[in-house]
């Protein structure tokens, strides 16, 4: 009744090619984006901005990453975390060695170290698909964990090997409190989403779709195998490497190259495959999935320590439901939440009189 | 009804129902019990917090709390990971009547997650006989604690004991150390100190590091096989430790010059080893065993009552007894603090001020009746570590034996190492030193 589109007519190429060419979703959007940037800064307190929304977001954003390159170009990648911690050692060495650069563009920087350790490692894409490609992104995942483990310099020889983050400062104002660094990370998130969204549905976009689907195939109508690849490895990796400054400086404030291990990876791809590979909302929604649900599942458990059931059982009740849940989505919608999510559109349109 | 209606209906009542059951108790001092009960080093965080919780359960039982203000406490599970742990600290900050009392991460990895935060909340971390090391020099770090003894401080002691062995601290030149360790922030700890160890005694130390979770070693002790060390120091955790003591065996490397740390010394590392593990010797820093007061009113008080939070079996096992002596510092510190500001509900900051003019004397520990269970303690705003001996005990089969008496540590080693690297961090982080009357305390 609400979500039709009847009587909104497109009188321009530029209309008909908008984000959203439904009215009601670019009201939607816009709504979620004044949610997200007034409402919630306004109302949440610090736990939900400092400890439930901050990392979601970052997390959000590496599955945005890893989307591009998986779902979207069709490269399996188990070198997630690898290049999330190439960004943020890079942020970090960037600011205590160079301190005249403004943090902010220590973090593109670093996107853009990350992106550059992202080619080289993709260079084996063009000749081994599929999950032989994945076992040789693993080294991408070891070797970076283990360079950064071994090599004393790019933790300026912390004993232990844990870095602490420097103050963020930026014309005189540091971001400190909650509120900033939440808004700090929706803006970079939200930039972010918005390009990889226009990325897709552009000349690059098809072509990363043309390679996932059928990569001779694509090669035949004239597109550049090496180069199409080698971008989405890019790409990923620049914004993984975002994603992991932002986690090394904005969350925790300290990062052990422990932080980026090979579950790190393995999660980042959950989040993808739970949420609907190939698709910009999935990332977001299979972040909410992997990094809330289990807050959610603890918080509702820690309701009910006490009384019945040992605090011993409420954790691994916690494992439990989260597992059966995964495989509960994954059976009735194997595409994702996001495919739910459009069904769930589909049914919007014809709601109330679905005949 | 039909079914969904009365789902939908389940669904409203719980969501009325759910902020309705979270009200805040009244009058209670809140300390919040971060653990892992689920992955790969759950074998240890389930004593140690079932310790922990089980001393605050038999306070609230005997005495009805601490100077007639009862103890409440919230578990939250961590999974031994510092974005969990800090979801935790998040969550649990501002609970009780004055927010949480203090934190114990229970992690070096998590302790380091806080470490910024806390003076930012003004809440108190106790890491005891973890986490980073220069936080022993309370001038730079006014909010973290690690007491009892540092990493650094027990590797002058173990350092010690070796030369003991040998009958003199100049044997000690030549011989060759190999370092396992776990290739995290706590394994890699006491590298520097033992740099200088080797140096000072003339030693050769190599370091052998051993990836998370550590049940595959085979290649790192081939190696320590073609090094042939003299001795070996095992930094592990979890089910690293039991692997080492495996795997230390079937190289027929002899186990009594295996030296562990306060980490791989609980019958959780020496009981799935089997045989293997027979003559392992290791550091404590606490008692084992139930032959004391203290904890004979826990097993009257509480599980006796059936109210135990684990299993009896634990009741006297290493990790279980550091839970208890963990709780009993921390309750120390309220109860310094109540002195000060009276018999209320103290808040983190003022808890803080307990903790760092905590003086634990031995007349005070008889008293609670936990002689040899705690070692005494004085902190200060230079030393929050406190000044505690190390024990070494040595594994015979199916219990400890202790084979030192305490071993002091060699503060003319640590000290400065501490002072220089806390000096570095104050620095790298823009801080300054506190000097004279600081945070209620007297600094110099």
């Amino acid at each position: 009744m609400f979500y039709r589109e009847a009587g909104q007519f497109k009188a321009s190429y530029a209309a008909d090619q908008s984000i959203f060419p439904i009215a009601q979703d670019r009201f939607g959007v816009l709504v979620i984006l004044a949610v997200a940037f007034v409402f919630v800064p306004l109302v949440a307190n610090e736990y939900w901005l400092r400890s439930i929304l901050t990392p979601f977001l970052i997390f959000s954003l590496a599955a945005l990453g890893l989307n591009i390159l998986t779902g979207y170009a069709g490269q399996l990648s188990l070198g997630t975390a690898g290049f999330m911690a190439v960004g943020a050692f890079a942020a970090y060495n960037l600011q205590i060695r160079i301190p005249e650069i403004p943090f902010i563009l220590d973090f593109v920087l670093a996107g853009l170290i990350a992106a550059a350790v992202g080619i080289l490692f993709g260079l084996p894409s063009l000749r081994i698909k599929g999950f032989y490609l994945a076992v040789a992104t693993l080294a991408a995942q070891f070797f970076l964990e283990w360079l950064f483990t071994r090599v004393g310099w790019f933790t300026n020889y912390s004993s232990s090997g844990v870095i602490t983050a420097p103050p963020m400062v930026m014309f005189g104002f540091e971001f400190s409190g909650a509120q900033s660094r939440y808004l700090l990370t929706l803006s970079i998130v939200a930039v972010l989403a918005l390009a990889a969204k226009n990325m897709v549905r552009s000349e690059i976009g098809r072509a990363w779709m043309a390679v996932r689907d059928m990569d001779v195939a694509a090669e035949v109508i004239g597109i550049r195998l090496l180069h199409t690849k080698l971008l989405a490895f890019a790409v990923s990796s620049f914004y993984c490497g975002i994603a992991g400054a932002l986690w090394a400086y904005v969350y925790l404030g300290t990062v052990e190259p422990q932080a980026f291990d090979i579950f790190r990876s393995f999660e980042i791809l959950f989040m993808i495959i739970i949420g609907g590979l190939g698709s910009i909302l999935g990332s977001f929604l299979g972040a909410a999935f992997i990094v809330l649900l289990p807050i959610v599942l603890n918080n509702v458990s820690s309701i009910f320590a006490g009384g019945t059931l040992s605090a011993h059982t409420l954790s691994h009740l916690e494992l439990v439901i989260f597992g059966s849940l995964i495989i509960f989505f994954l059976i009735v919608e194997p595409a994702g939440l996001a495919r739910l999510w459009q069904i769930a559109k589909e049914k919007f349109r014809l709601w109330p009189f679905p005949y | 009804m039909n079914l969904s209606e009365f789902g939908r209906n389940s669904i409203w009542a719980a969501i009325i129902a759910v902020p309705m059951m979270i009200s805040p108790a009244a009058a209670q001092q809140f300390i919040p019990v971060t653990t892992y009960d689920t992955g790969p080093y759950a074998v240890n965080g389930q004593p140690f917090m079932d310790g922990f919780v089980d001393y605050l359960k038999m306070l609230n039982a005997r005495d009805g709390g601490i100077n007639g203000v009862k103890l409440t406490w919230e578990e939250c599970e961590t999974g031994y990971k510092p974005d969990r742990f800090v979801e935790c600290y998040e969550r649990l900050k501002n609970k009780g009547e004055a927010g949480a009392s203090l934190f114990n991460p229970l992690g070096t990895g998590l302790t380091y997650a806080v470490i910024d935060r806390a003076p930012q909340d003004k809440i108190p971390v106790i890491s005891l006989g973890y986490g980073r090391t220069d936080a022993s020099d309370g001038r730079v770090f006014p909010y973290i604690f690690p007491m009892v003894t540092n990493y650094w401080s027990q590797s002058t002691a173990k350092i010690k004991f070796i030369g003991q062995k040998l009958g003199g601290m100049d044997k000690l030149k030549g011989q060759k150390i190999a370092n396992v360790h776990h290739d995290s922030a706590y394994g890699k700890e006491t590298i520097p100190v033992l740099a200088k160890q080797a140096e000072i005694y003339g030693f050769e130390v190599t370091h052998f590091p051993v990836t998370h979770p550590g049940l595959d070693q085979k290649a790192t002790w081939l190696q320590i096989r073609q090094y042939k060390p003299d001795w070996v120091i095992l930094r592990g955790w979890g089910v690293m430790n039991q692997t080492a003591i495996k795997e230390a065996a079937r190289i027929r490397f002899p186990r009594d010059q295996m030296i562990g740390v306060w980490w791989s010394c609980a019958e959780q590392d020496t009981v799935p080893a089997g045989a293997a593990a027979d003559g392992y010797i290791c550091a404590g820093f606490h008692a084992a065993g139930q032959d004391f007061p203290l904890i004979q009113d826990i097993l009257k008080h509480v599980y006796d009552k059936g109210d135990g939070a684990g299993s009896k079996k634990a009741v006297g096992t290493i990790l279980w007894n550091r839970g208890v002596v963990n709780a009993f510092l921390s309750v120390a510190g309220i109860k310094t603090a109540q002195k000060k500001f009276g018999n209320k509900v103290m808040s983190g900051e003022q808890v803080r001020w307990g903790l760092e003019n905590l003086n634990l004397t031995a007349a005070d520990i008889g008293s609670q009746g936990a002689t040899g269970l705690v070692p005494p303690l004085k902190l200060s705003c230079l030393d929050h570590e406190g000044g505690g001996g190390v024990k070494f005990q040595q594994w015979v089969g199916d219990h400890w034996e202790m084979v030192s008496d305490w071993i002091e540590t060699d503060q003319s080693i640590v000290r400065p190492m501490i002072e220089a690297s806390a000096a570095k961090y104050a620095a790298e982080k823009g801080l300054t030193l506190r000097t004279g009357m600081s945070l209620g305390s007297e600094c110099p």
